[in-house]
């Protein structure tokens, strides 16, 4: 066929007169995970200016967590990022370990680290998921749901729930590992494997998916910096800080895995940052599988941190009496404050506790990685287009429990 | 956390650092609020601090503290991703209706966090260009992380807002669409009616658009 002589261009672009406009995006939108509401100046199809306004979400988290004991903030902790609650309860647990000053025996360690790069492989494998998806490419949303619901098997069978597991215990883990943890997790990983080499053939050579995503939503590395972007975003712009390589906490130190960092700080960068951890995760997770001890306790004796044996609760006075202490009025923690972070799923997730000595906390401050990284937002989706909001919102995986708490 | 910042703090600045302490490994510095701003814009710039990250600002309300101190702690955390990942945790006290100064200019990722903070406690920051709630919404009434927040009482229900300069534009106008219940029933079962939704009796010519100057003139004559 013959081509069609394209006369519109010689006559020059059609010149229509635009005007600003205001557009109302979300918080009903689908994109905007129901949770953010950005208030956009419009010329054209061309973003001017963006005021996003979080909030939609907002439980208390900060005050709910005053008025419990130390114990009771788990179940809030689990509701931040709900799609990698594990790393959460770890996040807080070794907070307030921090606090009291004590160290928990290697096997929960380990434990903690394998529970906890599964949740993380989860939480990138959702925002990775949902980012192709709404970029028109939904066989790998599947692929890749699929694939996390296999993992949430796993959780389950640790933990007994498949979301909102409450599983860490200040001083240790609710239970030892199951016997079947090596074989689940062993034979997760030629699923894992087939997956996502499955899901880089289908996206990663795509022309549509690349037009998207490549060079849309730039972040600058020193603009990054000053925004306290944390976790994958800040290293697609090239920078390696990893909490867990940079100022290693628990077993990490120990084991070997590499940091992924990207050039440029656009969408494509953060996708395939998110791949690359999902396989450096699953790379620590086989190592620890390994490097674990079989037995052993996975918790601190210590009856004014963990509860005792429930034989000793109800034989013994002593066991009775500390079980009491324990439950009604929690752990006492000197007065004082510490800040603790962890790297969790989106960035460094920390916790800023202070204590008056009482078995209450005074106050938990929760620095959520999503509150800073939605922030950064504003610069990388002006002077876009209003199309684009749509990858970049999407991976800078916003998850509206931590960002509103 | 290092000591090496705090002591080229207290090089700098002597009596100007108020307290200092490293409970569990936090390297804390105390300053006036008077000191904020350029206490921060120091740590920044300087070369052997070099805190070029922004890690957190929130505050704690003490309020049993008073009148011997200042009701609430303002506290900044910061990271040096250049120096050896070093951290440094700055505090200042702040009495109620007292003010401190933004450091939005020095890292901007302080924006949000402080419209937190104020949304949260009222505490002003000065210089912020755009302090309002965050979280919260324009009517909330009072502080909630402030101890003395009721916590058991409810907050009021309040009105829709009216935005003034904002009308709808023509095609959302009343007469226009397939609007519900529109239709006059009783008019329809007599059989002086037939029409079947404004919009259609509007395109059939039964019926003028109420968007014509002219319509609601017509309707007034008819009547």
């Amino acid at each position: 066929m013959e081509p069609i002589e394209d006369e519109l261009s010689e006559e020059g672009a059609l010149e229509l007169p635009t005007e600003p406009m205001r557009l109302n995006m979300g918080p009903s939108h689908p994109a905007m995970h129901g949770t953010i509401r950005m208030v956009l100046d419009l010329d054209g199809e061309t973003v001017k200016g963006v005021d996003i306004q979080p909030g939609y979400l907002h439980r208390g988290f900060e005050k709910s967590c005053e008025r419990g004991t130390w114990q009771q903030v788990f179940p809030y902790a689990d509701r931040l990022n709900y799609v990698s609650p594990m790393l959460n309860n770890n996040g807080y647990a070794s907070a307030v370990e921090k606090f009291l000053g004590i160290k928990v025996p290697e096997r929960c360690e380990y434990y903690r680290v394998i529970l906890g790069e599964l949740a993380r492989i989860c939480d990138h494998l959702t925002c990775n998921g949902a980012g192709a998806m709404e970029l028109g490419a939904f066989t790998p949303f599947l692929w890749m749901l699929k694939l996390r619901d296999f993992i949430w098997d796993i959780l389950e069978e640790e933990t007994g729930a498949r979301m909102t597991h409450s599983f860490s215990r200040i001083g240790g883990m609710a239970k030892p590992p199951t016997e079947n943890l090596e074989r689940n997790v062993l034979d997760l990983i030629p699923k894992f494997e087939k997956t996502i080499y499955e899901c880089e053939r289908a996206v990663l050579r795509n022309r549509i998916f690349l037009d998207r995503v490549e060079g849309v939503g730039k972040l600058s590395k020193d603009r990054a910096m000053e925004l306290g972007v944390t976790g994958v975003m800040l290293r697609s712009t090239g920078i390696d800080y990893d909490v867990r390589k940079s100022c290693p906490y628990s077993i990490y130190d120990r084991l070997d895995f590499e940091v992924p960092v990207g050039h440029q700080g656009d969408n494509y960068d953060r996708f395939v940052c998110r791949m690359e951890e999902m396989r450096q995760s699953l790379k620590i997770i086989r190592q620890c599988i390994q490097q674990m001890p079989k037995d052993g306790p996975v918790s601190v004796t210590d009856v004014r941190v963990m509860l005792p044996e429930k034989p000793a609760v109800y034989n013994t006075i002593e066991g009775t009496i500390a079980h009491f202490k324990l439950v009604m009025e929690g752990i006492k923690v000197p007065a004082g404050e510490v800040y603790s972070f962890s790297e969790a799923g989106n960035g460094e997730l920390g916790f800023y506790l202070v204590s008056d000595g009482s078995g209450t906390p005074y106050r938990v401050r929760c620095r959520p990685p999503c509150w800073f990284n939605l922030n950064s937002a504003h610069e990388m989706i002006i002077g876009g287009m209003i199309a684009d909001i749509i990858p970049t919102f999407g991976s800078v995986n916003m998850i509206g429990g931590e960002c509103d708490r | 956390m290092s000591k090496r910042v705090i002591e080229r703090l207290k090089a700098q600045f002597g009596e100007r650092i108020l307290e200092t302490h490293d409970y569990r490994g936090d390297d804390t510095a105390v300053i006036a609020p008077g000191d904020w701003l350029e206490v921060a814009t120091f740590l920044k710039h300087d070369g052997e601090c070099a805190m070029n990250q922004f890690v957190d600002l929130t505050a704690v309300d003490f309020p049993e503290r008073e009148p011997e101190l200042p009701r609430f702690d303002v506290v900044l955390h910061l990271r040096s991703l250049s120096s050896g990942y070093q951290r440094v945790r700055l505090k200042a006290r702040l009495a109620e209706n007292q003010g401190i100064a933004s450091l939005i200019k020095v890292w901007a990722g302080a924006d949000w966090a402080e419209r937190e903070c104020f949304d949260m406690f009222g505490i002003k920051f000065e210089g912020h260009p755009d302090l309002r709630r965050v979280l919260l919404y324009e009517e909330f009434v009072g502080h909630p992380l402030r101890k003395d927040y009721p916590i058991d009482r409810t907050q009021p229900l309040i009105p829709y807002r009216q935005v003034d300069g904002l009308t709808k534009l023509p095609p959302f106008g009343q007469d226009e669409g397939q609007p519900f219940g529109r239709i006059q029933w009783q008019q329809r079962l007599d059989g002086r009616d037939n029409q079947v939704s404004p919009a259609i009796a509007v395109q059939l010519g039964q019926k003028r658009a109420l968007s014509d100057s002219s319509a609601h003139e017509g309707e007034g004559a008819k009547e």
